[in-house]
């Protein structure tokens, strides 16, 4: 043996790339493999700014706190005042967002609606229309009117609470519904009049209408089918915010719902989600401002979603001016999604909890996103909807917490001068001051 | 999104109640535009001179003295009448470019709205019935004219917002739609020279057409290549000195209605727009097809 | 007869008291004057009435309809007949875009020519129109049948899932996934029905089937082009 190959001479570190790295080079090989995108639900995973990035202030010297129990911190909300004769009243200002059967499961959107109701709140349908196990057990139920129209009759129409006309998602702004042959069982099929087990396309403009000028015609017939009665909401994708908050309330909305590309789907191309729309916390001051210049704000109200999580999101995203925020991939976290318990099946699938996302398959070891009888059994949807329940009180007593430690007593009363910034990226987009100082990026021309 | 009227008098009986039933057309449209409003009315003219609309915001001080001043600076007895905020001054045909380049220094804030032998345009912001209103369009007559009432998209609500955008003399357009590449073209417009004066995507159009035209494309020419160049949404009225001409987008999803008569052809993105014109129960309506340039010239 | 003035009540009252009439009514024949291009005209409504709508409308007539009967004399806006559930709908003039959007069950009649993409979206509504349709037509249809007697625009059936199309004229070009298919003795009959309920002047036989090629159903990379 040669002297100076027992030296081993120090090699250099194996260096990743950043722009080639592991999982990028992993779907590189995956799409050479397969000639397909990459589907999958969820919304954008990457780390952009968020509510995360923003601080309250709380009570000091010059702001006084107000004490738990005794005194007061309201968190009701009232939807659909502009023009509905019956607007939703809400116990608290979270609502579980349009999720569809098809995409979950019965059992799951059973779990949903008696969650909700115990909460005092409401659900929303999703691209699939109205199932009767919804409708009964989900006291206040929006009633989505997608491009698919899928199930949409007048009598549904018409024993709903509210109307959401959907122009668009977050993880997908301009894109359409999606559900994969696995999930179109036959009672889906039936629902959406496809024939079973195939792809189901997406249409990503309504089929009647283009344009807010033409919605505008579109929300008159549709009141004129419901009597006035029921408030109607548009939902955007967070694309451009401030003009389409601006045309929403042009066209006639009651409500506007903004989702943020945090928000989730059940299934769409990766690229879609990762790469078009918005982070949530950039679309609020946007909508708000729209609606203030339109002297509208609080009139027509404003519903955030897209990463919702804590009470304290709940309570960020009030004090800069939503009347309301939507909860979909919380709810289903809180329903038992990607929960450890299932890790060795999510093995199995080649994932692990919390990673878990090719709900399409609808292989869901938890039952919740799939239509597989065997899987759906395994949850109760009355063990579900307590489990919602408790988180939809935790994250309310959360936000009535922060709430009261900044002097309110109506959690409305929020506002973004409660806040600032750990940021200059969120202190810009949120509007609020970069934490120890008084500085705003993006105002004042600097 | 908006609401666009046209209409084209065959009939010179009717030429007198060409204001009123265009302004009449135009209210009608507001809910699908309530931001602003504007008209184009291809009136009277006298031979050899050209109107120059104009408008200002402060129309007592920059007008009162304007018909001296630039009778003075051509050394010929120019006319100027005010309305509202608008005032149309009649000037020598051969003189129009060198009023224009007066009007740039004695009035920097003075917009020009259209310049023609038989065009004028106003608009301004408001709801369609009050602008109608301000400017008495019920009380003009004239050959032909368009109107639109505008719901704005991505820019704001502003008078030189408004439509109709002038595209050359006795020319202008207005859009229902949204343009999606309306940046790039504006970028491109600019560095050759086009004078573009808002974000307005409608704005963009315009100047598309006048630019090509002043390479020596026909405006029927222009709008085909515009086919190709404009991407978006778009249903065009475009007037002309001796009619107007309708263009939709290949997709066609923004709505356009025709209607003809032997006295007329009128033009709404609604039906609803064209229910009070003289026998229009028995006029022929139809849709124009997508991606087909049409004419009516007298 | 209940003879309605829209001009002089108001869409909110014609719509509330057509919608009023429930299965058992007596109030059966219903005429709405003065229509004059107002949009959701005689929508919503629920029983098995008569209404006839004198003179043109614009957009939604007769949306969502159950079981009524609406023939308008005149033509209609875009989304006549959308979403309908039951009934029948007959047009005497023209329809624009959209005719029969989403539409789940019922018979709609144009007798007058139907603008672009009639039928889109169609989900068990049958349509027989006279004249000639517009490009776009029965794009992703999912059931029911399009009978055309004129011509058909650009990209029929595009994306066309379990639709059947039936046309007589020519057919300027086929979207994706849409085929020419051949006619067999139940599409004669299941024509010859339509044709009669439709009083429209044709045989079976004059009409050429066109349906989805299915292979759009399950994703294949080398179909890509036609997403």
């Amino acid at each position: 043996m040669n002297e100076n190959s027992k030296k081993t001479p120090p090699r250099t570190v194996p260096i990743q790339s950043s722009t080639f790295s592991n999982p990028i080079n992993a779907e590189i090989r995956r799409a050479a493999a397969t000639g397909i995108y990459d589907i999958r639900g969820g919304g954008a995973k990457r780390k952009v700014p968020h509510f995360d990035d923003l601080l309250f202030l709380g009570a000091s010297v010059s702001r006084y706190p107000l004490e738990g129990y005794r005194e007061k911190c309201e968190t009701n909300v009232t939807l659909g005042t502009r023009f509905a004769k019956k607007p939703i009243e809400l116990e608290i200002p979270i609502t579980i967002a349009g999720m569809s059967f098809g995409a979950l499961s019965g059992p799951a959107k059973e779990a949903l609606g008696r969650g909700a109701t115990l909460a005092g709140t409401s659900t929303t349908t999703g691209d699939g229309g109205m199932t009767e196990e919804e409708r009964g057990h989900s006291k206040k139920l929006v009633y989505q009117y997608l491009p698919s129209r899928y199930g949409m009759n007048p009598d549904d129409l018409r024993r709903c609470d509210a109307i959401e006309v959907v122009v668009g998602q977050g993880a997908k702004p301009g894109g359409g519904g999606m559900l994969l042959g696995q999930k179109i069982s036959d009672r889906v099929a039936e629902m959406r009049n496809l024939p079973p087990g195939i792809d189901q396309r997406s249409a990503c403009r309504h089929p009647d209408w283009t344009g807010p000028d033409d919605l505008e015609i579109k929300i008159l017939e549709l009141r004129e089918i419901t009597n006035w009665e029921k408030p109607i909401y548009v939902k955007v994708g967070g694309a451009r915010p401030y003009f389409d908050t601006t045309l929403a309330v042009k066209a006639g909305a009651d409500v506007v719902v903004v989702d943020g590309m945090q928000g989730g789907t059940a299934a769409t191309q990766d690229v879609f989600i990762e790469h078009v729309g918005q982070p949530t916390l950039a679309c609020i001051r946007p909508a708000v401002r729209a609606l203030q210049d339109l002297g509208m704000h609080r009139e027509v109200q404003l519903i955030i979603s897209g990463g919702i999580r804590t009470g304290a999101d709940v309570a960020k995203a009030l004090a800069l001016g939503a009347d309301a925020v939507s909860i979909g991939t919380a709810a289903m976290i809180a329903l038992g999604d990607n929960d450890p318990r299932w890790e060795s099946e999510y093995n199995a699938l080649g994932t692990t909890a919390g990673a878990y996302d090719d709900w399409h398959e609808g292989n869901d070891p938890a039952g919740i996103t799939t239509q597989s009888p065997e899987l759906m059994a395994r949850l109760d949807p009355v063990e579900g909807g307590r489990r919602l329940r408790n988180y939809l009180k935790v994250m309310t007593l959360e936000a009535q917490t922060i709430a009261r430690a900044c002097g309110k007593n109506h959690v409305h009363n929020l506002e973004p001068e409660d806040l600032c910034a750990l940021t200059i990226e969120a202190a810009a987009m949120a509007g609020v001051p970069l934490s120890g100082t008084d500085w705003i990026p993006g105002t004042g021309g600097f | 999104m908006c609401g666009i009227v046209g209409l084209f008098l065959k009939d010179k009986s009717l030429e007198p109640q060409l204001g009123a039933l265009l302004s009449e057309m135009l209210v009608t449209m507001s809910d699908r535009g309530p931001d602003s409003a504007g008209i184009a009315i291809y009136g009277s003219g006298k031979d050899k001179w050209s109107k120059i609309t104009l408008q200002s915001r402060a129309p007592d001080a920059d007008f009162t003295n304007l018909e001296k001043e630039i009778s003075g600076h051509l050394g010929c007895n120019a006319s100027l009448r005010q309305i509202d905020t608008h005032a149309v001054l009649n000037v020598p045909l051969d003189k129009v470019t060198e009023v224009r380049e007066a009007l740039a220094t004695l009035r920097p804030d003075v917009k020009i709205m259209s310049a023609g032998e038989v065009i004028e345009i106003y608009k301004e912001v408001g709801l369609p019935r009050d602008v109608a209103a301000r400017f008495d369009i019920a009380g003009m007559a004239g050959t032909h004219g368009i109107g639109h009432t505008r719901m704005a998209t991505e820019s704001a609500v502003t008078t030189m917002g408004a439509h109709p955008f002038s595209t050359g003399a006795d020319q202008c357009l207005v859009h229902n739609g949204s343009l999606s590449n309306h940046n790039s073209l504006r970028r491109k417009l600019r560095y050759n020279g086009v004078h573009i004066e808002t974000d307005n995507d409608s704005e963009v159009a315009a100047a598309y057409l006048t630019y090509k035209m002043g390479q020596g494309a026909s405006l029927g020419e222009a709008l085909e290549t515009g086919l190709d160049e404009l991407d978006g949404f778009f249903t065009f009225v475009v007037g002309t000195r001796d009619g107007f001409g309708v263009l939709r987008d290949p997709t066609a999803c923004k709505p356009a209605v025709m209607a003809e008569t032997d006295r007329y052809v009128a033009f709404g993105s609604e039906y609803r727009a064209l229910v009070n014109l003289p026998d229009i129960d028995n006029a022929r309506v139809w849709e124009p097809e997508p991606a087909t340039v049409y004419f009516w010239k007298h | 007869m209940q003879i309605f003035d829209l001009e002089a009540e108001g869409l909110r009252t014609l719509n509330q008291t057509l919608q009023g009439q429930k299965d058992s009514t007596n109030q059966t024949s219903w005429e709405i004057v003065n229509p004059r291009g107002s949009h959701a005209i005689a929508v919503g409504l629920d029983a098995p009435i008569d209404v006839t709508v004198k003179g043109s409308t614009g957009y939604y007539c007769g949306g969502m309809n159950k079981q009524a009967t609406i023939t308008v004399k005149g033509s209609v806006g875009p989304g006549v007949a959308e979403n309908m559930m039951s009934g029948k709908i007959v047009i005497e003039g023209d329809a624009s875009q959209y005719a029969g959007a989403t539409g789940r069950g019922g018979l709609l009649v144009i007798k007058g020519n139907a603008s672009s993409r009639c039928g889109i979206s169609m989900k068990g509504i049958n349509i027989v129109v006279h004249g000639n349709i517009g490009h776009m037509s029965a794009f992703m249809a999912q059931s029911g049948n399009l009978v055309v007697l004129g011509d058909a625009g650009d990209a029929l059936g595009d994306s066309l899932y379990e639709a059947r199309l039936f046309v007589r004229g020519k057919v300027k070009s086929l979207g994706a996934d849409c085929i020419e298919k051949e006619m067999r003795p139940e599409h004669i009959a299941l024509l010859q029905d339509l044709l009669d309920q439709a009083g429209a002047d044709a045989k079976p036989e004059e009409f050429t089937r066109y349906g989805s090629a299915r292979e759009l159903y399950h994703f294949n990379i080398d179909n890509a082009a036609a997403y």
